[in-house]
């Protein structure tokens, strides 16, 4: 498989009180074409910095980020906003992410306008076409505002919004969290179906692993900045390497009374990633964790075909 | 079967909202006895949270109560306001999602913890000094003299509801009510905080209330389940019970809606059509009819009551329910 994104060892710092805080830490991953890459971790683990940087919204401090053959990271200005268009973003907050004053017709239309499709006719047909294939009766929503509707309902707009361009990567920043159970399964289906129809590349960033395995063909996670293991969705899951990926695993809870939860898994919680662990940032809650772990930062190692794991005691 | 420490009796909850009145709880009966764990459950808007104050007596001002909610003897609803002040904390707490806005960001946290041992159980203030910190040691918060002395903003999501819970336990409360106690925070501690909260509700033999939108956090946790939906209870079972057989059309829905960890990617979710009702425009039929694949005229024309028509132990609102047949329903 051809890799349609490509991010090497890309690190994005931030500056907070005078210290640096390193969101992501030499990250390098591949998105190949037609694929679903779900990236998963729990908060200020740096999935949504990492989505942000791949499309320049915040520059990265290191590393480089490809597409397509082209290096988003030495692009800007108008080269960086054509380019843009092969890209898209969609948000965890679907009411805020849409602006309240205007109509759900020109919300949706509004790429269109930005990059100059300037017949009106062509504009209403098209705005048309996607409100259809995201689910929604296009003359019943498209005078209306955004306050009309229903979170899930606004989801599909943005989803709406983000496909009318017809782009060929969609980034999906935990797409569902907000949404109700009955919902989140109705944004699930739709982005599978968009993702066939419309040919897409989804990098997928969620928090729960178990939206993200329905999704997903390889799942990468990510523990304060670092990678900690990558592999295809279904050996990942059966065949954990990286002791994180396990307590992931076991703290999700199960909907089924007969399966007894998993007690003490998770002792503590991450610490600051203002002052991360030396070595490897998960040895303060592992307890396979040893004086290797704090000393040598652990490289991204093959264990078996595919699954790559950051850790000097792979289970 | 021992005498409930809890019992609502036909609780209505009534808000004025511009579009007209809205009927945020419906008519609902629950009952739980000393030590048990009830958990309700139920999606956005669905009444699971107004049920919760309704119980608290912390309801919007403008809200209506009707119905009555009886605690260990006592009609919570016609007590004054000083009576109930005093019962919160020695016999009812709570637990709510978000403890950056429960706990009070100016104050530290030891002020916030001995100031309720001092109000409630009338400790001096070494003594209550040193009880808060053993009650932070008790929810598994390390140092627990140094973070006595820390705001709430100094602490990680997870600590902080530890500290709410440090509070809430604080005056061994018989009723414990959690409010969706996991949903701000992360997976990891999501299952430390359900493990602290199961094992002092054990340690305390403490009746709680686990109120949650995830079918997940109940399953393993909870003696028994009631489900909400449009502001009534749909179901209401034992909890493995439920589980291994669901009879309300909407119970099987919810839980077959939630990806699986053993189904292989990719697989289409069962979704569930549409969206809950406008509590504004209550329905004749059973709420669930527009979205349920096994409506009829009946379900449409008039509302089913939550019963136990097989007398075992299982309620349901339901004309239709799942795996009995027409005859033995009707």
């Amino acid at each position: 498989m051809t890799a349609l994104l490509s991010i090497e060892k890309l690190t994005v710092e931030y500056a907070v009180g005078g210290r640096i805080l390193s969101a992501v830490s030499d990250v390098s991953l591949e998105v190949g074409r037609g694929e679903t890459l779900g990236l998963v971790g729990e908060s200020g683990c740096g999935k949504s910095t990492l989505g942000r940087a791949v499309l320049q919204l915040r520059r990265p401090t290191g590393g480089r980020v490809t597409f397509d053959g082209t290096e988003l990271t030495r692009l800007d200005g108008e080269a960086l906003r054509l380019m843009r268009r092969r890209l898209q973003l969609i948000f965890q907050d679907p009411i805020a992410s849409l602006n309240p004053r205007r109509s759900i017709g020109d919300i949706v239309a509004e790429p269109l306008v930005i990059t100059g499709v300037a017949d009106r006719g062509e504009r209403a047909r098209r705005v048309r076409d996607v409100l259809l294939a995201v689910g929604l009766d296009a003359d019943l929503v498209m005078g209306r505002l955004p306050h009309e509707f229903s979170g899930g309902q606004c989801q599909r707009i943005c989803i709406a919004r983000a496909l009318i361009l017809e782009p060929e990567l969609v980034i999906c920043d935990e797409p569902v969290s907000a949404l109700d159970v009955s919902i989140r399964a109705q944004i699930l289906n739709l982005l599978e179906d968009m993702k066939r129809r419309y040919g897409l590349t989804l990098l997928f960033i969620a928090h729960d692993l178990a939206v993200v395995k329905a999704v997903s063909d390889r799942i990468a996670v990510m523990y304060l900045g670092r990678l900690c293991e990558v592999g295809p969705t279904e050996q990942l899951f059966a065949r954990p390497a990286h002791p994180y990926t396990a307590l992931l695993l076991e703290a999700i809870p199960v909907p089924d009374p007969t399966v007894k939860p998993a007690t003490n898994v998770a002792a503590g919680e991450p610490p600051s990633p203002l002052d991360p662990p030396s070595g490897c940032r998960f040895r303060t809650r592992c307890p396979r964790a040893d004086g290797m772990c704090a000393a040598e930062v652990p490289e991204l190692r093959e264990i078996a075909a595919g699954q790559f794991a950051a850790c000097h005691h792979p289970l | 079967m021992t005498a409930p420490l809890l019992s609502i009796e036909g609780v209505s909850v009534d808000l004025p909202t511009p579009r007209g009145p809205l009927r945020a709880v419906d008519n609902v009966d629950l009952s739980l006895a000393p030590g048990r764990t009830l958990g309700v459950v139920g999606e956005s808007g669905c009444g699971k949270t107004m049920l919760s104050r309704a119980i608290l007596q912390l309801l919007p001002k403008r809200a209506r109560l009707s119905g009555r909610v009886m605690f260990a003897g006592r009609d919570l609803a016609s007590l004054p306001a000083e009576a109930l002040r005093r019962l919160r904390g020695p016999e009812l707490a709570v637990v709510f999602q978000d403890p950056m806005t429960s706990l009070n960001p100016v104050l530290t946290v030891g002020t916030q913890i001995i100031e309720t041992l001092q109000a409630h159980l009338g400790m001096d203030a070494a003594a209550a000094a040193a009880r808060g910190a053993e009650l932070l040691a008790a929810v598994g918060i390390p140092a627990p003299a140094q973070r006595l002395r820390q705001y709430p903003h100094q602490l990680s999501g997870g600590m902080r509801q530890r500290v709410a819970i440090a509070i809430a336990l604080s005056c061994e409360p018989k009723l414990l009510i959690a409010d969706e106690p996991t949903t701000a925070l992360d997976v990891t501690v999501q299952a430390q905080i359900l493990d602290l909260l199961a094992r002092e509700q054990q340690r305390r033999h403490m009746a709680m209330i686990l109120i949650t939108h995830d079918l997940g956090v109940v399953a393993g946790r909870t003696d028994e389940v009631a489900v909400m939906y449009a502001g009534r209870i749909v179901e209401r079972a034992p909890t493995l019970k439920l589980f291994a057989r669901m009879r309300m059309p909407y119970t099987e829905a919810l839980l077959a809606a939630i990806p699986k960890l053993d189904s292989p990617p990719h697989t289409p979710l069962p979704a569930i059509a549409g969206r809950p009702p406008d509590p504004t425009r209550p329905l004749a039929g059973c709420s669930f009819a527009p979205r349920c694949r096994y409506a009829d005229g009946r379900c449409r024309a008039a509302k089913p009551p939550l019963a136990d028509p097989e007398r075992a132990g299982t309620l349901y609102a339901c004309w239709h329910p799942l795996g009995v047949s027409e005859a033995a329903s009707a």
